[in-house]
C-alpha cells in the first residue's frame, strides 16, 4: 500500500517532528513497508474473535492508596535540558 | 426567528485520594513545585503506572451517586497530545469504556424538576502547571497524574441558569459523596461549556463554541449569555457560526477566540498496555453504593417532613452535608416544637458571622449544643435578640459559652417590673411633650418613649415590658 505524501507529513506533523525533502521520501517507504505488514494481519479473519484490550490475562491489578517518597530535586531535573530553580524550562507555548 | 441555546457542560473533578491515581506520590496542594514528582509520573522510561484503589472506588461512588450505571469491565486509553504540562506526550484517559455512564442528574429551574442526562463519567490523569515568562515557560508537574474525574453531560442544558442549576447540585452531590471538595479557586473543579444556537423547536444541533477558562459557577453563566447574544448576532446576521474555542474573558466579560489553526483533534487513543482491565463484582458495586450517605435533594425532603421547614430554607440547610449536619443536630436538640426558630438562627445571624469570616457555618467551632443554649436564653427573654447576636459573635471569638458571657458582660435582660418602673417614670417625667403626643392618639410617640427607656437601662430592659408599663401608666395617668 502506498502512502501519500501529506498522510505522512500529517503523521509528522502529529509526532512534531520535522522532516527534510529526502527524510520525508526515506520514511515514507519505511512507513509503507510497516503499512504492508498491518495489511498482512488485516487478512486474517478475526470473525470469531473478541477485541483484545490487554495482551496479558491480568485484570484488577490496584495500589493501596499510601503515599510513598517522591524524588530529590536534583534527580527530577538531572535529565532536563534547561532548568530555573526547581522549574522545568521549555520554549514558551500558549495554546 | 425565536432560537434555542443547546448547552454541554464537562466538568472535572480531583478526587481526594492520598496519592496520585498511577503512582504513589503525595497529591497535597500548595507543595514546592516538582517536589510530588517521581519516574511514573514524570514519564521516565521504564516506569509503569499501577492503578490506585480508592481513585477507582471513589471514580465509581460520585458515577453511582450521580445515577450512572457502573460498568462491569472498564479500561483504560492513551490520548495522544503533545504539551509540555504532560511528560508522556500521552494522557491516560478511557474511551470507550468509561467507569460508569447513562446518569442524570435533576435540577430544580422555575418551579419545575428538569432532568439532565449524564453521558458518561470517567478516569483520567491531571497535567501539569505552566508559568509563563516572557521568553519561556516553566514547568511543575506536581499536579501530574493526580485523579480526575471528568464528567459529560448530554446537551439537555438549555440556558445559562440551567447550566448554573447544574452545576451547584452537581457540586453538592459530589460534595456529599466526600470523593472531592469541588474547589473552583483550588481548581478542585473545573467546568468547560459547549454551546450551540438552533431554531427554537428543532431537534439538530448548530455549530458550537467550546468556552473555556471559565473560573466560577458565575463566570460559566455569564460566558453563556454572552455566548447565546453573540451566535444570534451572527445568525441573524446572515453569517455563519465559526466552531472554535473561546477564552472566557471575566475583565471585560467577553469570549475571545483563540485564534489557533483549528484542525481535527486526533488524539489517536488506543488501549494501555500498560495497565490492566478492570472488572467489578457485583458486591464490590453494592459495597461502594452502600457508602454513599443520604444525597442533598433527599435530605431536604426529609427536613421538610420531619422538621416542618420550608422547602427553601431546606435547600439552603442542605446545600453542604456538614452545614446539614449541624442544623440536624442543632434542630434535634432544640427543645421546643418549632423548629423555625433553630433554622432562623443559623440561615440569619450564623450565615452573616460565616459569611464575615469567609467560612462555612460548621467551621465557625459552634456547637449544636451551644447553639441551642444561646437560643434558650431568647426563648426565656433573659437576653435580648440583639445582645443574643453579640454574644453569638462572642461565642465564636473566644470559644466560651453563652452563659459565661452574658454573665461576664452583665447582659441579662431586666423583665423584673419593679427596677423598670423608676426609668419608667423618669422618662415620663422628663418628656410632657410627647406624654401629651401619645394621649393625642400618636403611636409613633410611644415608641420613641421605650427606645428613652431602653437609653436609660443601656438597652438591657426588655423592650416589650417596658412598652407595657408605659402603656398601663399613660393610660391611667
Amino acid at each position: 500500500m502506498s502512502l501519500s505524501k501529506e498522510t505522512v507529513e500529517y503523521v509528522a506533523n502529529l509526532s512534531r517532528i520535522e522532516l527534510a525533502k529526502e527524510e520525508l521520501e526515506k520514511i515514507s517507504k519505511q512507513l509503507e513497508s510497516i503499512i504492508g505488514f498491518i495489511d498482512a494481519l488485516r487478512s486474517a479473519d478475526v470473525t470469531d474473535v473478541e477485541p483484545t484490550d490487554h495482551i496479558v490475562p491480568v485484570n484488577n491489578r490496584l495500589r493501596s492508596d499510601e503515599p510513598r517518597g517522591s524524588l530529590p530535586i536534583e534527580k527530577t531535573l538531572a535529565n532536563a535540558p534547561h532548568k530555573d530553580g526547581r522549574f522545568f524550562v521549555v520554549p514558551k507555548v500558549i495554546e | 426567528m425565536n432560537y434555542e441555546p443547546v448547552i454541554g457542560l464537562e466538568v472535572h473533578v480531583q478526587l481526594k485520594t492520598k496519592t496520585k491515581v498511577f503512582c504513589a506520590c503525595p497529591t497535597e496542594f500548595g507543595k514546592e513545585p516538582n517536589s510530588q514528582v517521581c519516574p511514573v509520573c514524570l514519564g521516565f522510561p521504564g516506569s509503569l503506572p499501577v492503578l490506585n484503589k480508592t481513585a477507582l472506588e471513589y471514580a465509581a461512588k460520585a458515577g453511582l451517586a450521580l445515577n450512572c450505571t457502573v460498568q462491569k469491565y472498564t479500561k483504560f486509553d492513551r490520548k495522544h497530545y503533545y504539551y509540555p504540562d504532560l511528560p508522556k506526550n500521552i494522557q491516560i484517559s478511557q474511551y470507550d469504556l468509561p467507569i460508569s455512564k447513562d446518569g442524570y442528574l435533576d435540577i430544580e429551574i422555575g418551579g419545575r424538576t428538569k432532568r439532565i442526562r449524564i453521558k458518561r463519567a470517567h478516569l483520567e490523569e491531571d497535567a501539569g502547571k505552566l508559568v509563563h515568562h516572557e521568553n519561556a515557560s516553566l514547568v511543575d508537574y506536581n499536579r501530574t497524574g493526580q485523579p480526575l474525574l471528568e464528567i459529560v453531560s448530554e446537551p439537555d442544558i438549555n440556558s445559562p441558569e440551567e447550566a448554573y442549576e447544574y452545576l451547584t447540585s452537581l457540586k453538592s452531590i459530589i460534595q456529599y459523596t466526600g470523593v472531592s471538595d469541588c474547589d473552583m479557586e483550588k481548581g478542585t473543579l473545573r467546568c468547560d461549556a459547549n454551546i450551540s444556537l438552533r431554531p427554537a423547536g428543532t431537534k439538530g444541533l448548530g455549530v458550537k463554541s467550546e468556552l473555556k477558562n471559565l473560573n466560577s459557577f458565575k463566570a460559566v453563566r455569564e460566558a453563556l449569555t454572552y455566548e447565546i447574544e453573540r451566535h444570534e448576532q451572527v445568525i441573524t446576521g446572515g453569517e455563519q457560526v465559526v466552531q472554535e474555542t473561546r477564552l472566557w474573558d471575566e475583565k471585560t466579560g467577553r469570549t475571545i477566540s483563540m485564534r489557533t489553526k483549528e484542525e481535527a483533534k486526533d488524539y489517536r487513543y488506543f488501549p494501555e498496555p500498560d495497565l490492566p482491565p478492570f472488572e467489578w463484582t457485583e458486591e464490590l458495586i453494592e459495597t461502594i453504593r452502600k457508602t454513599i450517605p443520604e444525597l442533598p435533594k433527599a435530605r431536604a425532603m426529609r427536613f421538610m417532613k420531619e422538621y416542618g421547614l420550608q422547602e427553601a430554607d431546606a435547600k439552603q440547610l442542605t446545600c453542604s452535608m456538614q452545614a446539614a449536619d449541624l442544623a440536624e443536630k442543632t434542630m434535634r436538640a432544640y427543645p421546643g416544637a418549632n423548629k423555625k426558630t433553630v433554622v432562623n438562627w443559623l440561615i440569619g445571624p450564623l450565615a452573616s458571622e460565616a459569611n464575615a469570616r469567609s467560612l462555612q457555618w460548621h467551621e465557625l467551632g459552634i456547637k449544636p449544643e451551644d447553639l441551642v443554649e444561646l437560643i434558650g436564653y431568647v426563648d426565656s427573654r433573659q437576653i435580648s435578640n440583639l445582645a443574643a447576636k453579640a454574644v453569638l459573635t462572642e461565642m465564636i471569638d473566644t470559644r466560651r459559652t453563652a452563659g459565661l458571657i452574658i454573665k461576664d458582660k452583665n447582659l441579662a435582660q431586666i423583665s423584673d417590673e419593679s427596677s423598670i418602673e423608676k426609668d419608667v417614670a423618669a422618662v415620663i417625667a422628663e418628656n410632657p411633650k410627647v406624654v401629651e403626643d401619645f394621649k393625642s392618639g400618636k403611636s409613633n410617640a410611644l415608641m420613641f418613649l421605650v427606645g428613652q427607656v431602653m437609653k436609660k437601662t443601656k438597652g438591657k430592659a426588655n423592650p416589650q415590658v417596658v412598652g407595657d408599663i408605659l402603656k398601663r401608666r399613660l393610660q391611667n395617668a
